[in-house]
């Protein structure tokens, strides 16, 4: 057809007009660092397993735990989940199930007996580690993984550590524990039971790298005025005797005192009420708002019946009769100090959970090792002690001591050894910038409420088993806001008023900055905050 | 994952525009401004009408920015075909492609397009001759309440107390304080045509499922869409689509279906917001908020969206 | 075959027989006959595949067929007066856009005062909006005259207007000679547009031209109206061949050849100029001859000036004139003439559809006053007017 001139024009012409000249800003695609990820101890990278979950992919969203964290049953279980405490979703309609679905997918993967890959390649340096707790068995993992040989002298019976002393059965089966260590031996760890390394001095040498973590296992000591007819106990040999000698049951009596507000505080009072006793009060010298407790774990406690008596500590305990000096606390200035007023209780039996701290011995004779005023060891930013080769995390140092904050350092210590077994340095990487809430558009979120489930059993200790169904687990990912991830919801895409956004076939996305004008609407209607807006190069 | 969204991974309730081989009925290069709402709603309308009929649709344009962004020689962004005549006859146009295409017994969907001046002023009396004659049309009203192409004058479809350039705020004047405006989807209604809907570029998946029903409709049929306007209202350009959703929100824009005259289904809003917060984002009402600011005088429009939210029953009234 | 018929009715055979598929229709006198025609065409089924719509304005009629015929096929409107005017943004849209509509204009003169008798200031008031422009002399001719058009329109890509004078013609019966379907399918093939609107053609049709190429457009369009003017005369030879009829053209000269005075007029009043030619010719010393102009748009200068040029005086009869200037037609004919040494006086008739009777005809050719003069204008009305105190005295006669 002979068209006319200039009023009838052939389609989509416009194309020549590259309207990206006038843009003074522009979108680019980022990553940014979700708030669960950020506070993970361990680094997992959360919104990407879920991502994965979401489709159902378990076994890879179980790869991508394990890059990570090689625990993801026991973590689903005994890891307090600061992720869910900053989860974008509290501000929403609650945090994602975050704790159980992990939990749930690491149970997928032990009854599919999923294993670990064999290291890629051996690089024939030979690293020890003391101590086979969660923060000695994360560092052979990992250590393993990057194709070292690790021998671990644990001097306990059985490997585990905390896991295994400090953590009930009820709230961590054994053979959950068993299963997902014994992935790290089939990977071909060697780990030494009943070897306690007594001087760091005999040892050492014979490797080209040590990493000490032995962990706290000292109870704290006090100085409670007791009488000899006293019972008391530590919480800590109380957990370690029901694990090495589950036949001899220890007597309580009816009515317990436990001593204390940490997590192991609450431990020992479930495990007392799980014995026998029949009353269970918790002593605990600030308010209950003050407990170092996982807030989860001391509504379970109360839950199951344990009392809590704030604002107490205990002066003395002659036989049955537990005197305690009643304390006044001012929370913004964290005064404690005796009221002067007194009470008498009457108890079978005291649990102290006062605490624990390092036994230290082991490197008393080794020069350049320093303990600090605390009774930790000293490292630097590379968890190196003072003596080259020689790396120490885990309870060992200052820091905080759950079992993900180990398993979290044991991955930091492996980077670092195998870096110094480079002749390197570990340099961390450069964090993202983080997805916090106020980057997120919720609009496009649809309210969904966590999927709880009750813990809460019979007074045993068997574990009640709450695992999400495969469906379950689907849904509850699908909460997930994927913050600072794009999550290919395609709003940028179907938004552009000038579609300056390419999507390829595989769903991915790009800027097509000839046209884009800056506009801005991208970014503002990202759900998860994966765009940003920057000045643009003026050429 | 969320349906809210436009699109995702798994292929559920997505929309058009989140496909990646949608037509692209407006492609880029056009001329409109950063963050034009009326684009965006024209090429979500189109693109959906383009899938529904397998590429079997023509478009007649009235005069007005649309128009002129899209197709100035040598450039055209259209990839369908498209005719522009002049400001008010677009509907009459329409008729015109319409009865071609029934007495070549082709089947080609016929859409014709404009914005609010050229539909709710100057074309109104095409577009109810068409609607009256039941013509097989599908008009779409991009509405952005004013004459922007000309550099924003009052149009009747211009929300109460607007600033626009014919309707300054100064002293006792308080803008548009001419009157309410013309509810030309009741109009429409009025002439008992087959379909007639509001929409919104503030839900996309509602804007294709109303385009996409009428697409098939036979006979004449009326789809408003509130395409918002960063030059004319006064906004920051990435905030389009967020002024259209609390457009909804606050009852201002009730989105609604009609058959045959009647009201069918109109969309709940979850949570009704105030008015103020919508209006408070925009230039054009500034003047209502000031320092020198009547008090309380923004609640002539709280009025006017509660009495939407009453008509079309999108809830409870909240603000009164 | 021979007919006697009202014109409109004869017309609407015509266009019939053209079978154009998008008809509109609004009513305004005097060209409601024709469009009620063509509907009862459509509704007894002689006219098939035609869409006729009925529309709400002249406004509608004319967008309607430009969006008929921008989806490509052939389409027609007809209007009057008024309704030409209220359509007028788009008559030039319709050229604009390259689409060759044929309208039927029921020629009458415009308000205010309302009146709705014939003159052509309607036509005129469009004669730059770039349509063809054809006027008919009778029935016949205006019957052969649309067949022609849709020919000329589709050949060139402009729309066409073909004028016929109200009620004198469109009322009139006349015995017309309507043509056989198959003759007209023969002259007038199927309509194969040049743009149209579907998958294959997906055209942008009416795009903004800036300052750098609209005046390019123009030039064009000025262009295809000049080389109109060979299309025009060969599809008369054409038609002529076909049908043995003398219709259309550019011009048409009636005892020229060496005649003192040549009266120059458009439309109808060209058989009462005839009668008038023929009594002075018979009877006079002067010689008379007469040229009607058939396409006003476009201008056919050069033939204009060659059929005038030996004329020592030349008359033309206008129905339409431009207030505080004069004489259109006879200013274009002025122009074409100038050099040449031959007066031309201008004669006003008709307006608001004033009767010309052949009596005052031949009086003004005998002996033309003034060089511009109006017809039969009632100078006792005007003076008596001049009496009121209300009428400025500034401008006395």
């Amino acid at each position: 057809m002979n068209k006319p001139f200039a009023t009838v024009l052939d389609p989509g012409t416009s194309l020549n007009n590259k309207t990206g000249s006038w843009r003074t800003i522009r979108p680019e695609y980022v990553h940014r660092l979700p708030p669960c990820n950020v506070t993970c101890p361990a680094g997992e990278n959360i919104q990407q397993w879920l991502s994965l979950a979401q489709e159902g992919r378990f076994f890879e969203a179980w790869l991508e735990m394990i890059k990570d964290n090689p625990f993801p049953a026991t973590m689903g279980r005994v890891c307090y989940h600061t992720c869910e405490t900053t989860c974008n979703r509290v501000q929403f309609d609650g945090a994602v199930n975050i704790n159980l679905i992990e939990r749930s997918i690491g149970d997928i993967a032990i009854s599919k007996n999923w294993k670990f890959s064999p290291p890629e390649k051996s690089s024939g340096k030979n690293v020890l580690i003391i101590g086979a707790g969660p923060s000695g068995l994360s560092a052979a993992y990992f250590l393993r993984k990057f194709g070292h040989n690790v021998t671990i002298y644990e001097s306990h019976k059985l490997p585990g550590g905390m896991a295994r002393y400090g953590v009930p059965k009820y709230r961590l089966p054994r053979h959950i524990l068993d299963a997902e260590i014994q992935r790290i031996i089939d990977l071909g760890v060697n780990i030494k039971c009943n070897q306690k390394v007594d001087c760091l001095n005999d040892v050492k040498d014979k490797f080209d790298a040590v990493y000490l973590a032995v962990g706290a296992s000292l109870a704290s000591q006090t100085d409670i005025e007791i009488s000899d007819d006293s019972k008391t106990v530590d919480a800590i040999d109380l957990f370690k005797n029901l694990e090495d000698y589950p036949d001899e049951v220890p007597n309580l009596g009816q009515k317990v005192l436990v001593y204390g507000g940490g997590n192991t505080a609450i431990d020992a009072a479930r495990t007392a009420l799980r014995l026998g006793a029949k009353s269970v009060k918790i002593i605990y010298r600030r308010t209950i708002n003050n407990m170092p407790a996982h807030e989860s774990e001391i509504q379970e406690a109360l839950s199951e019946g344990v009392e809590i008596h704030c604002l107490r500590t205990i002066s003395s305990i002659k036989g049955e009769k537990i005197l305690l000096a009643k304390m006044n606390y001012d929370e913004e200035t964290n005064n404690l100090f005796k009221t002067g007023e007194t009470e008498l209780v009457i108890a079978d039996s005291v649990i102290f959970a006062i605490g624990q701290s390092v036994e230290d011995s082991i490197v008393k004779n080794t020069k350049g090792i320093l303990i600090s005023n605390k009774g930790v060891i000293e490292i630097n930013k590379s968890m190196q002690t003072g003596v080259k080769g020689v790396f120490a995390g885990g309870d060992v140092i200052h820091g905080k001591r759950t079992v993900t904050h180990a398993i979290g350092y044991g991955k930091k210590a492996a980077k670092s050894i195998d870096a110094f077994l480079n002749g390197k340095e570990y340099e961390p990487n450069l964090k993202n910038e983080i997805a916090n809430f106020k980057k997120l558009n919720t609009e496009y979120y649809k309210s969904d409420k966590r999927k709880e489930v009750c813990r809460l059993g019979e007074l045993n200790f068997e574990e009640k088993d709450v695992s999400y169904s495969d469906e379950q687990i689907i849904q509850e990912s699908n909460r997930c806001f994927s913050c600072g991830n794009c999550f290919h919801c395609d709003n940028c895409y179907a938004y552009c008023p000038d579609n300056a956004i390419i999507k390829h076939e595989d769903g991915t996305l790009e800027f097509n900055y000839d046209y884009c004008k800056g506009c801005g609407i991208c970014a503002k209607e990202c759900p998860c905050g994966s765009i940003r807006m920057v000045t643009d190069d003026i050429n | 994952m969320s349906s809210l969204t436009m699109g995702n991974r798994f292929g559920r309730n997505t929309t058009v525009q989140s496909e990646n081989n949608r037509p692209n009925s407006l492609t880029s290069g056009h001329r409109a401004c950063q963050g034009c709402g009326e684009a965006l709603a024209a090429r979500c309308s189109l693109d959906a009408a383009y899938i529904e009929t397998k590429g079997n649709i023509a478009v007649v344009n009235a005069t007005g920015c649309l128009e002129v962004f899209s197709c100035a020689y040598p450039e055209n962004s259209w990839n369908i075909p498209w005719v522009h005549s002049l400001f008010g006859n677009a509907a009459a146009v329409a008729s015109g492609v319409a009865a071609a295409f029934k007495s070549q017994k082709k089947d080609i969907r016929v859409i014709a397009q404009g914005g609010d001046g050229g539909t709710t002023d100057i074309g109104m009396a095409c577009l109810s001759g068409m609607f009256e004659r039941n013509d097989d049309v599908l008009y779409i009203c991009y509405d952005n309440e004013a004459y922007m192409n000309t550099g924003v004058q009052r149009s009747s479809a211009t929300l109460t107390f607007a600033r626009t350039a014919t309707t300054l705020p100064n002293g006792q004047y308080m803008g548009n304080d001419i009157r309410t405006g013309k509810n030309v989807p009741e109009i429409a209604m009025a002439h008992g045509i087959p379909y007639v809907a509001s929409a919104s570029i503030g839900d996309i998946h509602d804007l294709e499922k109303k385009v996409k029903k009428a697409i098939h409709i036979k006979g004449a049929k009326y789809i408003q869409i509130h395409s918002p306007c960063p030059l004319g209202w006064g906004y920051p350009t990435e905030n389009t689509i967020q002024l259209a959703k609390l457009a909804i929100k606050c009852g201002l824009y009730p989105l609604f279906e009609a058959e045959n005259g009647v009201v069918v289904n109109s969309t709940a809003i979850d949570n009704i917001i105030s008015v103020e917060s919508y209006l408070k984002g925009q230039k054009r009402f500034a003047h209502l908020f000031g320092k020198n600011a009547q008090v309380n005088s923004w609640k002539v429009i709280q009025e006017l969206a509660n009495n939407h939210i009453r008509k079309y029953k999108l809830g409870e009234v909240v603000y009164e | 075959m021979l007919q006697q018929l009202e014109g409109s009715q004869a017309l609407a055979k015509a266009i019939a027989l053209c079978r154009p598929q998008v008809v509109c229709a609004y009513p305004i006198t005097p060209q409601t006959h024709i469009v009620e025609g063509i509907g009862e065409l459509v509704r007894n089924g002689t006219l098939k595949n035609c869409e006729f719509l009925n529309v709400e304005s002249e406004m509608a009629a004319i967008s309607v067929a430009i969006g008929s015929e921008a989806a490509g096929v052939r389409s027609y409107t007809a209007t009057s007066s008024q309704g030409l005017l209220y359509m007028m943004e788009a008559v030039y849209n319709a050229s604009g856009l390259e689409l060759p509509i044929v309208m039927t204009l029921g020629n009458r003169t415009i308000g205010s005062p309302i009146n709705i008798w014939n003159d052509h200031s309607d036509a005129m008031s469009v004669r730059d909006a770039g349509w063809l422009m054809l006027f008919a002399e009778n029935n016949q001719e205006a019957v052969d005259l649309h067949i022609q058009a849709f020919k000329i329109a589709e050949s060139i890509k402009c729309p066409v207007m073909v004028c016929v004078d109200g009620f004198v013609l469109t009322h009139a019966y006349e015995q017309v000679n309507i043509p056989e379907q198959n003759e007209v399918d023969e002259f007038l093939p199927k309509y194969n547009p040049h743009i149209s609107m579907d998958k294959k053609h997906s055209y942008a049709i009416g795009a903004m031209v800036s300052p750098n190429d609209f005046m390019e457009v123009r030039y064009l369009a000025h262009k295809r109206q000049l080389d109109a003017l060979d299309v025009i005369s060969n599809v008369r030879e054409e038609f002529l061949s076909k049908f043995n009829r003398n219709s259309g053209g550019l011009i048409r000269g009636y005892n020229i050849d060496g005649a003192d005075t040549v009266i120059v007029a458009m439309g109808s009043v060209l058989g009462t100029i005839k009668d008038a030619v023929d009594n002075l010719n018979a009877s006079g010393n002067e010689k008379f001859g007469v040229l009607s102009i058939i396409s006003y748009r476009p201008f056919p200068q050069n033939e204009i000036k060659k059929a005038l040029n030996q004329a020592k005086r030349v008359i033309v009869v206008e129905k339409a004139f431009a207030l505080g200037k004069g004489g259109i037609l006879s200013q274009e004919i002025e122009l074409v003439l100038k050099g040449l040494n031959i007066d031309v006086i201008s004669i006003i008739a008709g307006i608001g559809g004033r009767i010309i009777t052949k009596q005052m005809l031949m009086e003004c050719f005998e002996n033309p006053k003034d060089k511009f003069q109006f017809l039969g204008l009632n100078r006792a009305t005007i003076e008596k007017e001049y009496q009121s105190p209300c009428i400025s005295k500034v401008g006395k006669e």
